[in-house]
Parts: structure tokens; C-alpha cells; sequence
């Protein structure tokens, strides 16, 4: 399935949330995650079922003023 | 003494993490200003790069409260969002709550601003709202649940100073009770004096640390300024008068003429 993870196209295996961030790589990182511009919290990511064309981001710390 | 959220600080300056030279100087110029809270963001991590886990490490390792930011939103919607994603993230109640209205001055949307404070502060984060020193907007802020709140100074990295001495003592006059603190568009030491001078709980800086040539050295300098402020602030200033008035004594000075 085609999705976009914070502006590039991923063609995932995974039909939820968290077996995604698994597969693109997040596993073991400090991230948040936003599915269409709302925000999911990490809690809840097992039970969000992904769709075709879903816009994810995934954010980690940074540096900020 | 005021307090932020409860919180009572010891060293009255919040420093920025963003734009320095290396991630070695970040940390010395924060140990070296004696901050204890540092402003942090939320960007875009690639699953193979990482680096924000690295730069999350950091911070942790430099023993410092983190406030988080809302910087570069501007839309209610878009800062309500990332204040959920940075409370999951740093654990954190606090927000540094910023919408940004207008690009070339990056000045606040204050009325989507107090909009984002009240969704905010209604579901338990405890927001610092970057605003104006306008006082209606300011009385809006406090009435929908802030308890601090953070006038610019100038504009984002301008390093301009205080552009509007009086609005920021007019604003201390209204609110005696309320921690306020001088955000944005400090560039010398000698602003954040007068910031605390005029009788400021705080300031909150990074472009002109992060962007001296020598930011160690800078963030020491403002630390000392700070506190030099806040000292004089706490000593019934004189009244500033038109007139001179001679300081030696009059009194027993020989006539030479």
C-alpha cells in the first residue's frame, strides 16, 4: 500500500500504524506520529488501520529557539 | 517570587538549542549560561538517519527542563498538533505556544493564539504564549488559562533589543503578579539587563548565543547580565530626572575665582 511518510511515497507491506513504523525504520526511536494531520498517540497506534494514500509524519526532537 | 507553573528558577534565562556551530558548543554554552530551561522542536526523523535521537540524547545528558515549541505554525490546528505530539515526546505539560501571523516580522497571530491557548490549557498543558506586549490580548491569554506570559522583544532573530520599552512596562505594571518573559529579538547582553531591569522574571534567547562568534562566551556574558538586571531591578532603582543634579557636594567647596 502507497502512503506518504512525512512527504515522500513508501510503498508499505504493513496495514497498521505500528507494524509501519517498524518496517520504515522507528522502531527503537523517540518519535510522535500524526495520520492526516491528526495527531495519534503512541498507545493507540496498534489499533489505526492505514489507507491507501494516508499522509503520515513522524517527528523526533530537535533543535529550537 | 513569581513562579512558572510552580516552578521557581534559580537562573532567570531560557536558551535556545537551535543554529549553534556543533552540537559540543550547544552543550558548553548551555552549562556555561547556567540555564535550566532549554527551548526544544519537533521535525521530521527519517527511520535511517536518526540524528533528532542523538540531539534528544544530548539535551537529556545536559540535566536541563525542556519547554517545547510550537515554531513555524501557523494555524491553530497545525500548533494544537504539534503540542500533542511534543507532550508525548518530552513528557512535558509545558508548551511554548507560537502561531505565527505575518512572515517578514514573524509577529504572533494573537488572535489564534489565544483560540490554541484555550484548547490547550483546557486539556491540562500548561502554555507559554510567544505574543505582544498588547494588553488586551495579554488580559485574553491569562483569562483562558495562562500563567506566564512572554512578549517579544523584536522580532525573531533580529537582535534588535526591547523595540518598545514602554509597552513592556506598561504590561509589567498590569500585570504585578504574572511571570512575564522578554521572547525573541534580544542581540546583546545589555538588552537582557533591561529586560530584567524593568522588572522581567526572565528572558528567553538563541539566535544572538547560538550566532556569536564565540557562543560559550556569549551565553556566559548574558547569564551575567541577567543576573546583574535582576539584582538592580530588586534595588529600588533612582528616578530618572531632566535636570543635573550635582552628585559631589556643594557644600565647603573653595572659592577660587
Amino acid at each position: 500500500m502507497k502512503i506518504s511518510v512525512n512527504g515522500e511515497s513508501h510503498d508499505l507491506a504493513a496495514t497498521q500504524l505500528a507494524e509501519a513504523l517498524i518496517e520504515l525504520g522507528y522502531a527503537q526511536m523517540t518519535v510522535a506520529t500524526a495520520l492526516n494531520g491528526n495527531f495519534v498517540a503512541a498507545s493507540t497506534r496498534a489499533q489505526i488501520e492505514l489507507n491507501p494514500g494516508d499522509q503520515l509524519e513522524v517527528l523526533a526532537p530537535m533543535q529550537g529557539g | 517570587m513569581r513562579k512558572f507553573y510552580g516552578v521557581e528558577l534559580n537562573k532567570r534565562l531560557m536558551l535556545g538549542t537551535a543554529q549553534y556551530p556543533s552540537p559540543a558548543i550547544l552543550a558548553e554554552a548551555m552549562r556555561a549560561s547556567g540555564a535550566e530551561i532549554a527551548t526544544v522542536s519537533l521535525r521530521r526523523e527519517s527511520g535511517a538517519d536518526g540524528s533528532g535521537q542523538d540531539f534528544w540524547a544530548l539535551i537529556r545528558s545536559l540535566g536541563v527542563r525542556v519547554l517545547p515549541n510550537t515554531a513555524g505554525c501557523h494555524t491553530v490546528k497545525e500548533a494544537v498538533t504539534t503540542a500533542h505530539m511534543a507532550r508525548e515526546v518530552f513528557s512535558t505539560n509545558w508548551i511554548k505556544l507560537e502561531v505565527i501571523g505575518e512572515e517578514d516580522t514573524l509577529q504572533p497571530d494573537v488572535f489564534g493564539l489565544v483560540e490554541a491557548a484555550k484548547i490547550l490549557s483546557d486539556d491540562g498543558f500548561e502554555v507559554f504564549p510567544y505574543t505582544t506586549e498588547d494588553l488586551v490580548v495579554a488580559g485574553r491569554l491569562l483569562d483562558v488559562g495562562c500563567e506566564v506570559l512572554m512578549p517579544w522583544g523584536a522580532p525573531i532573530g533580529s537582535g534588535l533589543g526591547l523595540n518598545n520599552v514602554w509597552g513592556l512596562r506598561a504590561m509589567r505594571a498590569h500585570f504585578p503578579d504574572i511571570p512575564l518573559v522578554v521572547d525573541a529579538g534580544l542581540g546583546l547582553p545589555s538588552h537582557a539587563a533591561q529586560a530584567m531591569e524593568l522588572g522581567f522574571d526572565a528572558v528567553l534567547l538563541n539566535t544572538a548565543v547560538a550566532k556569536a562568534g564565540d557562543p560559550v562566551s556569549m551565553a556566559r556574558a548574558f547569564a551575567q547580565a541577567i543576573d546583574a538586571g535582576f539584582i538592580a531591578a530588586n534595588a529600588d532603582p533612582m528616578e530618572p530626572r531632566d535636570m543635573a543634579a550635582p552628585s559631589t557636594p556643594v557644600m565647603g567647596k573653595a572659592f577660587l575665582t
